[in-house]
């Protein structure tokens, strides 16, 4: 039987848009640009196996802007996917499931992954 | 506490699919929270390390078997994950399973270079 073509929920064109529902949908852009990013790592080690001359020409290309902003992505997703899938972990186990707590988990999420990820490219002298 | 303890390991044994799909999830979300500060950590170094540091990094018993146990569950962890977006994105059974498909084609091929470099790099330095 086919079913007639209804509209999605939650109806996009409609929605507005909160912090909880941007971190949920952010959770999964950040998982779904990691899996991509694991080919570049896949690259990365690849190149290690073909000898010195590739491996410097691949990070040779890291020194790029866009070589750094790919590894800044990468890196920030890393860390939110991370800071975030802790936060899922406590909900799981049934804590921290109120609103209030939720926004406040929230904001912690979104300045420890952007703190994270600056000391990080600080560090790897990506900045 | 053991029992309380060994209950996802049970769990990931005898139960239904989706029931499996959940806990491995969180398994490999909290086995990869010490791996992925490792490979960050070691990102911090590696990236602007010459080539003989990184392979010599790389051929390190220690290194070699972290970066085995990192990328199992990572790509694992993945393929449980883009599984969840598949099949809440796309609406044709028969694309989503075709789609599906492919991702575990990538990934297998992916996971499969990643583990002959690890192997190579250990054997040859």
């Amino acid at each position: 039987m086919k079913s007639p073509k209804r509209p999605l929920s939650p109806h996009l064109q409609i929605y507005k848009p909160q912090l909880t529902s941007v971190l949920s949908i952010t959770h999964r852009g950040t998982g779904v640009f990691l899996s991509l990013g694991t080919l570049a790592l896949t690259c990365w080690l690849i190149s290690l196996v073909m000898g010195e001359e590739v491996f410097n020409s691949f990070h040779q290309q890291m020194t790029t802007w866009y070589g750094k902003l790919f590894l800044a992505g990468f890196i920030f997703s890393l860390f939110y996917h991370l800071v975030n899938g802790v936060r899922h972990l406590f909900w799981d186990a049934g804590l921290g499931l109120d609103i209030s707590t939720t926004y406040k988990s929230g904001y912690l999420t979104m300045f420890l992954s952007i703190v994270l990820t600056m000391v990080t490219l600080f560090l790897g002298k990506v900045i | 506490m053991s029992i309380k303890l060994l209950t996802p390991i049970r769990i990931l044994i005898s139960s239904s699919e989706p029931v499996r799909h959940w806990w491995a999830q969180r398994l490999t979300a909290v086995a990869l929270i010490p791996l992925s500060l490792w490979f960050i950590y070691s990102l911090t170094t590696m990236l602007t390390a010459n080539y003989d540091t990184v392979v010599l990094w790389l051929s390190n018993l220690k290194n070699s078997l972290l970066m085995l146990f990192f990328i199992l569950i990572l790509y694992y962890h993945a393929l449980l994950g883009l599984q969840v977006v598949i099949e809440d994105y796309v609406e044709s059974v028969r694309q989503r399973k075709a789609l599906l498909l492919f991702v575990k084609i990538i990934i297998s091929l992916t996971l499969l270079c990643n583990l002959l470099v690890i192997l190579f790099i250990y054997m040859e330095f």
